[in-house]
């Protein structure tokens, strides 16, 4: 088995109606209790605040986030064991983010013999 | 652990309400946007680390810490509701008020203050419904649209209006002292009994959408129940009605969605518990002077509830009751129904004779149910040809597919070759 992060792009701030947001919430948590009961999941992960801080160059300027187009944001990440890429995959388009319109983006998590 | 089916939806109308409390009603809009913010953020948190243990109470603390923030990022550039204003000259005031405000007792009360602001004698009878269900039940607009069978645009009019008016107001309405009490606790009661029909007669082919409306109407009456100044025997009458109507909803229709009459409604699938409770509620109402139109259509509720078939139903009792109802509230639709139940008490002939006299009945030019009418007592009558005429012109009428469906099936009732036998 390998593993992998999910990260979850697109914009939180969505103006719909509290019924629409609880059948979102809904659809998340079944995925997610799907995801664990089918052994994928290492680590659930966090949810990440949509602004912060960029500390960058030799200077460490800070600058004020978010970095990226609304679209791009990430919202969240997982860790989540697959078989290959292609499983990974596979298991991230189950994902309820597509429903707005938002991408997953997975990545290997870098195998290292130490 | 499940969050209960429409939590978000309830939490809305209760979270606006204690922060507009907070912020003023005239920063509606503000305390709308704090809550969409609590919403999003239970969204992101909860996907990953699950529904908290209390989920109510973990968006009120959400809504309370944001209310908190735009307190104090804001405390020179909007005015809030006096008291506020002076406790937030100092931190050390601002969250223990803050947090007073978010206590049970003043989240009913805040519930009450903005059910009774809704009905803002400036605004319409639709526009007070359409605002509650908007501000108090957390209904979208497109949620309401369709609930009423309206345009989008429509009510996103009659919405934004009517909110206009309720920022203008700039108070939301106090009981203590108000003078004007009666008059609003009346129109309370007007609405949320128009919100309740709106519900129980939806054009709306979804029975969840009817369902939906008719439970919100009486959420609110029992809350309005827990307001001492407001649970008077007219109050307790208005949800008497609506817990026998809730009762009998379901069976208004088949598996197909499809209308039945009350004497194709099969009763062992009414709600024995709404109706006993309903029944407590309208002996409670029995106090006072005052007869209300409540108190009479509960008690024509309670006779068919009670009833177990048509033939059992104490029709006399209906007829008298119909009548008390004419002399208080006449209409035309109430001398139809009054006539309707005359032809179960003294047959159909009779029946016929009390609608040809009904005054005004040219306001039935649009309302199928007394061409309806007309048809059924014609069937039972022996004349199918008339009969099937009546039947035809509701059938033109009709106002949504399951009205059609019902009244093309009396048109070809008409047409059964099989003796009719009621």
């Amino acid at each position: 088995m390998s593993q992998f992060v999910f990260l979850y792009r697109g914009s939180g701030q969505d103006r719909r109606s509290p019924e629409e947001m609880q059948k979102s919430m809904q659809k998340w948590l079944a995925w997610m209790k799907e995801l664990g009961e089918k052994g994928y999941i290492q680590s659930p992960g966090h949810p990440l605040e949509r602004s912060g801080k960029l500390v960058s160059g030799r200077s460490k300027a800070v600058t004020d986030g978010p970095f990226a187009e609304a679209k791009d944001v990430v919202g969240g990440y997982t860790l989540v064991e697959a078989r290959d890429i292609n499983q990974a995959v596979e298991i991230s388009k189950g994902c309820p983010i597509f429903d707005v319109d938002g991408a997953v983006e997975v990545r290997p998590v870098m195998k290292i013999d130490m | 652990m499940e969050p209960s089916e429409h939590l978000f939806r309830r939490e809305a109308g209760r979270m606006v309400a204690v922060l507009a409390r907070i912020f003023g009603v005239h920063n509606l809009a503000l305390a709308e946007d704090v809550v969409q913010d609590a919403f999003c953020r239970a969204l992101e948190v909860w996907k990953f680390r699950g529904v908290p243990e209390n989920p109510s109470a973990w968006l009120m603390a959400t809504a309370k810490n944001r209310a908190l923030d735009v307190l104090r990022r804001e405390r020179t550039a909007r005015t809030h509701e006096p008291e506020l204003a002076r406790w937030l000259e100092s931190e050390w005031t601002l969250a223990p008020a803050v947090a007073e405000r978010f206590g049970a007792n003043e989240i009913t009360d805040d519930q009450l203050r903005m059910m009774f602001s809704c009905c803002h004698p400036k605004l319409s009878e639709e526009a007070q419904v359409a605002l509650i269900l908007n501000i108090l039940c957390g209904f979208s607009v497109g949620e309401i649209a369709a609930a009423f069978v309206c345009s989008n645009a429509a009510i996103e009019k009659r919405i934004t209006r009517s909110k206009k008016i309720l920022a203008a107001s700039k108070k939301l309405f106090e009981f203590a002292g108000a003078r004007d009490f009666a008059a609003r606790l009346t129109a309370v009661q007007r609405a949320l009994y128009l919100l309740f029909n709106e519900g129980y007669h939806s054009a709306s082919a979804a029975s969840a959408v009817r369902a939906d409306l008719c439970q919100e109407a009486v959420r609110l009456t029992r809350l309005l129940l827990e307001l001492p100044l407001a649970s008077t025997p007219a109050t307790h009458a208005l949800l008497a009605l609506m817990c026998f109507n809730l009762a009998r909803l379901s069976s208004r229709f088949d598996e197909s969605g499809d209308l039945r009459s009350l004497s194709e409604q099969d009763r062992s699938g009414w709600d024995r518990k709404l109706i006993a409770e309903g029944q407590l509620l309208l002996d409670r109402s029995a106090t006072g002077k005052e007869v209300s139109h409540y108190h009479l259509e509960a008690a024509i509720a309670a006779v068919h509830s009670n009833a177990a078939n048509v033939e059992d139903t104490d029709w006399a009792a209906i007829v008298s009751l119909y009548d008390a109802l004419m002399a208080i509230r006449p209409s035309p639709v109430i001398a139809l129904n009054r006539a309707i139940a005359i032809a179960q008490l003294q047959g159909p002939e009779r029946g016929l004779e009390e609608i040809r006299e009904i005054a005004d009945s040219e306001r039935f030019k649009s309302y199928p149910f007394y061409a309806a009418a007309l048809g059924e007592l014609e069937l039972r009558s022996g004349r199918r040809e008339l009969a099937r005429t009546h039947f035809e012109e509701a059938l033109r009428l009709s106002r949504n597919p399951a009205e059609r469906k019902f009244f093309e099936r009396r048109v070809s009732a008409c047409l059964a070759p099989a003796p009719v036998e009621r």
